[in-house]
């Protein structure tokens, strides 16, 4: 019944540092089904970022495979792999990462450009992405105008245009102080209810008590992989 | 999706105004030097093939030799060694057009109370065709007035105007060495020659008068020079030697004697006078190009810098789905937008700045449709090329670097 959206088999990866080969990630095997909600957790170093950038197809693993619905992508070509990062993932960065220069309505089609849809029809679609995360009459404000919450709401709405099967988002609520980081979480919460796969890197316990399920990376190894205790679950 | 990235273009190029519009001025300097210089130098070279067309083309001076007589040596023109019957066998060769043997000298014209001194030439009708003159009224004399030695005369503009002001000189009688002649056309006006002589300052009567009544020779039927007229260029080189043959023949000349005459390539000059605007107009196109080439490298220069500003949006892009290409294609845009935004508004200029020159000098300036397209080719083709390098670095930017870069 369920479908595996990510599947990794003793992914690896190695950076080549002044001091020689650096395994930043050393054999990692992780499957995460349609409709998951996963916090990746872990200190400074642990190899998370690796893991994320790997995910995200911003990078290609040294060892191992990674089937992304289904599909070996661990040694695509650059190209195919931009078509993924535009079709079938979704970015949340923690800078937000808006165009100052650009009005909201166009940040968040930009990704329909590289997918070849008109001027007009990205514009609506855009107006309509901004009004699902509550920000319309916003479409034609500049990023500087509006607050850091509002930004990454704008952000998320960028991350769902082409309605992608995966939502990668990397320290989301890093910038954000503490009651617009539940707001946002709670719109993530939203979206997974919605049925998007979402996966989350923080370091923070309660950002990632909204997840159903939290894994810990240590030293390039996943060192537990739980899912959330009911009690401690974040009320939505 | 091409739309998009121009208007991306566009967006990026009107964002910082200030810099695209010193980017843009390399351009507009570089295209505008090189649409100016080339009509400076189209202009100069059609000066100069005009004076050259108004002194006949294919043409060849025969010369006669010179004599001496006790020890003293004349100069070239005054041996006897050229004659009346030597044009006309000449002129039974083949390729040649016009033959006119010819024989001028200065004199002093008289009307009423003013006198001139010109070149007067005496020669045959044919000379008006060699040299290609016109004239403006009245009609000119034929063979017959030749071998009847009439006493008529065509007048030159800078003549006319000497001795008869505004007076109309048809009609009128003029007086060469106390000889009446009567003025029965007038020269369209030709200007200066290569040397920088009055062409126009001249007189034109038949042969045989200028022979009998004004200079008077040593041997009748004697000249000092024959111009012939070669029916093309390509034709000079064998007139050339037909002629000389034919004349060393006629000339009884033994194998080992040198020719009685001189042979004369009036087109030498006038190729070496055009050889010289066509060097001028190259060096002229030649440091104009190095200014375009500096535009060029300005470009470079900007997009370079704006790469390396825009490094984190480059990044923002490839995660959300932009290949190396579109990248590659969205910078390369920007480089060609503004080269041919400069080129235009550089075109413009020259062509303006080359009207003005043309508007307050009487320099002759010429714009041609074709060095236009080549200045716009040539820009456009710096912008693509100057902006090649700097889009290739986008494209080529590592995304997880790119995003990390503050």
């Amino acid at each position: 019944m369920s479908e595996a959206v990510i599947r990794v088999a003793g992914l690896g990866k190695s950076y080549l540092t002044a001091a020689g080969l650096f395994p930043a990630l050393k054999g990692v095997d992780l499957t995460i089904q349609r409709g998951e909600f996963v916090a990746i957790m872990g200190p400074s170093g642990s190899g998370k970022s690796t893991f994320m950038n790997l995910l995200g197809c911003l990078d290609t693993p040294s060892t191992g495979d990674y089937f992304l619905v289904e599909r070996n992508v661990a040694h695509m070509p650059g190209d195919e792999l931009a078509i993924l990062r535009n079709r079938t993932i979704g970015f949340v960065f923690q800078g937000f990462n808006l165009l100052p220069r650009m009005t909201l309505e166009d940040n968040v089609a930009l990704p329909l450009v590289y997918s070849g849809i008109g001027r007009e029809a990205r514009r609506g679609k855009g107006r309509q992405m901004l009004a699902r995360v509550g920000l319309d009459g916003y479409a034609q404000s500049l990023p500087a105008r509006i607050s850091g919450g509002q930004q990454q709401r704008v952000a998320i709405a960028r991350a769902l245009i082409n309605s992608p099967r995966l939502i990668l988002a990397d320290e989301p609520t890093g910038n954000l102080d503490s009651h617009t980081s539940e707001e946002i979480m709670a719109l993530f919460e939203q979206l997974n209810a919605e049925g998007i796969t979402i996966v989350l890197v923080t370091h923070e316990a309660d950002i990632a008590a909204h997840a159903r399920r939290q894994v810990r990376f240590l030293d390039g190894f996943i060192v537990s992989d739980t899912a959330t205790p009911v009690s401690e679950r974040q009320p939505c | 999706m091409l739309s998009a990235m121009l208007g991306e273009a566009w967006h990026a190029m009107g964002c910082n105004r200030m810099r695209t519009a010193l980017t843009m001025l390399g351009m507009v300097i570089g295209v505008g030097s090189v649409v100016l210089m080339l009509a400076i130098g189209q202009g100069a070279q059609y000066a100069v093939a005009q004076t050259i067309s108004t002194m006949g083309s294919n043409l060849y001076i025969l010369i006669s030799g010179s004599t001496s007589t006790s020890g003293v040596r004349t100069g070239s023109g005054f041996g006897p060694t050229l004659n009346v019957a030597d044009a006309e066998a000449i002129s039974e060769l083949d390729d040649i057009t016009h033959v006119a043997p010819v024989h001028q000298g200065t004199q002093q014209l008289v009307y009423g109370a003013k006198n001139w001194s010109t070149t007067v030439v005496g020669t045959t009708p044919s000379y008006l065709d060699a040299r290609a003159w016109t004239l403006t009224s009245g009609y000119a004399f034929g063979e017959s007035d030749v071998r009847s030695a009439s006493r008529v005369a065509l007048i030159g503009k800078t003549a006319a105007e000497n001795l008869f002001d505004r007076e109309d000189p048809i009609g009128k009688t003029i007086r060469i060495r106390q000889t009446p002649f009567v003025i029965i056309g007038t020269l369209a006006a030709k200007g200066q020659n290569l040397d920088g002589r009055d062409q126009d300052d001249t007189v034109i009567i038949p042969l045989t008068t200028a022979q009998r009544k004004v200079f008077g020779v040593p041997f009748a039927g004697s000249v000092r020079t024959i111009i012939l007229q070669a029916s093309s260029a390509e034709a000079m080189p064998a007139v050339e030697k037909s002629v000389t043959a034919l004349l060393r023949q006629r000339h009884r000349l033994r194998e080992d004697m040198d020719n009685d005459f001189y042979i004369r390539n009036l087109a030498a000059a006038a190729d070496s006078a055009a050889e010289t605007t066509r060097v001028m107009s190259l060096l002229l196109g030649a440091i104009a190009s190095v200014s375009l080439l500096v535009g060029g490298i300005g470009i470079m220069n900007i997009m370079l810098v704006s790469v390396t500003e825009r490094t984190r949006e480059i990044g923002i892009r490839m995660a959300i789905g932009a290949r190396q290409k579109d990248i590659l294609t969205q910078f390369l845009l920007e480089a060609i937008m503004i080269s041919i935004a400069g080129c235009l508004i550089g075109l413009l200029l020259g062509i303006g700045g080359a009207l003005l020159i043309n508007a307050i000098t009487d320099m002759v300036i010429v714009i041609s449709g074709g060095a236009v397209i080549v200045a716009f080719a040539v820009a456009a083709g710096v912008g693509v090329f100057f902006g090649f390098y700097p889009a290739r670095k986008a494209a080529a930017l590592d995304p997880i670097e790119a995003l990390r870069y503050q």
